[in-house]
């Protein structure tokens, strides 16, 4: 951790104030798993101890979307069910961010049929894509990492 | 207990326009008019005795050019005996009609809105026939052959 090496002898450390934030946004990431298909047992793989997303500080699920940060879209979002994800999304406080958990979040998937949004960036804005059907635990994290990469970068808004 | 589709048709005749049995899945086509009579016989004949529904589905033979153009199709079982039975109900597109069994077997509720719901076909008698996959706004039955590959109905999002 950058913050931690910079801190000398003197016991106190120079950072700038969007960092700062940023690191400490990225290791407290509250998720609502919004979960509707088969990806909601890779994304319960992943969140239990074998893989432990909890080492990233994303190990404490919100079942409300008013106190979570990162929304977790996990499996198949049908036409029908759209106008609830996009409601969930809807009632998120800002800062937030939203990650499409496997193909069919992505792009639809090979459900390219009547029934299936063709991806949920056509309802809501998407910061992170892990595409997999299901995408391995190793690809999660992977996608978990680079989401708190986004998160430490970008201008912090207070 | 074998033969049952062959019992059917010693029992009701012309009623039964068909039978055939491929690998022991025995099959009887019934006509529409004497098919709830058949289905009674079917639950309440004591040989027969087939106490479940387990499915109902259909099939659309547009683009087989079937006349009539669609089968509607039941699987019954006997829990006390252990055997199955497949009816089939041929109805045409101007009338697509068939007989509930809504009041019989507590499932077709839901199987019959089902059908209704991907084929268009009406089930006379039913409690309440409304589209049970998809929302009231969709127009039209998405699993008949003549309804487009690349039509989507989105309630939110572009239209396509």
């Amino acid at each position: 951790m950058e913050m931690m090496n910079e801190m000398g002898e003197a016991g106190f450390s120079t950072t700038k104030l969007d960092q700062a934030i940023g690191w400490a946004r990225k290791f407290s990431i509250f998720q609502y798993p919004f979960v509707t298909a088969c990806c909601g047992m890779e994304y319960m793989a992943t969140a239990c101890s074998h893989y432990d997303v909890d080492r990233f500080g994303a190990g404490l699920p919100r079942f409300s979307p008013r106190q979570s940060d990162v929304l977790f879209v996990v499996g198949t979002i049908s036409h029908k069910i759209a106008p609830v994800l996009k409601r969930i999304y809807d009632q998120m406080a800002d800062p937030k961010w939203v990650v499409a958990f496997g193909v069919c979040t992505c792009t639809g998937g090979f459900y390219d049929n009547y029934a299936t949004v063709q991806g949920i960036d056509t309802i809501i804005p998407v910061d992170v894509y892990i595409p997999g059907c299901p995408p391995r635990p190793e690809n999660v994290l992977d996608g978990l990492m680079k989401l708190q990469d986004k998160i430490q970068r970008q201008k912090q808004e207070v | 207990m074998t033969g049952i589709h062959i019992k059917l048709q010693e029992k009701f005749g012309a009623a039964v326009r068909e039978i055939h049995n491929q690998h022991g899945d025995e099959t009887a086509v019934a006509d529409r008019s004497a098919f709830l009579t058949i289905v009674q016989f079917v639950r309440n004949n004591h040989n027969i005795d087939c106490d479940m529904l387990t499915d109902i589905t259909a099939v659309d033979g547009l683009s087989l050019k079937w006349k009539p153009r669609f089968e509607v199709i039941y699987h019954f079982y006997s829990t006390k005996k252990n055997h199955r039975l497949r009816l089939k109900v041929k109805v045409d597109e101007q009338d697509p009609v068939v007989p509930s069994l809504a009041a019989e077997w507590g499932v077709a509720n839901w199987l019959e809105r089902e059908v209704w719901d991907m084929f268009g076909i009406r089930f006379e008698g039913h409690p309440d026939l409304r589209r049970i996959l998809m929302y009231e706004q969709f127009s039209g039955h998405p699993l008949r052959k003549d309804y487009p590959y690349s039509k989507r109905q989105p309630l939110i999002g572009p239209k396509n």
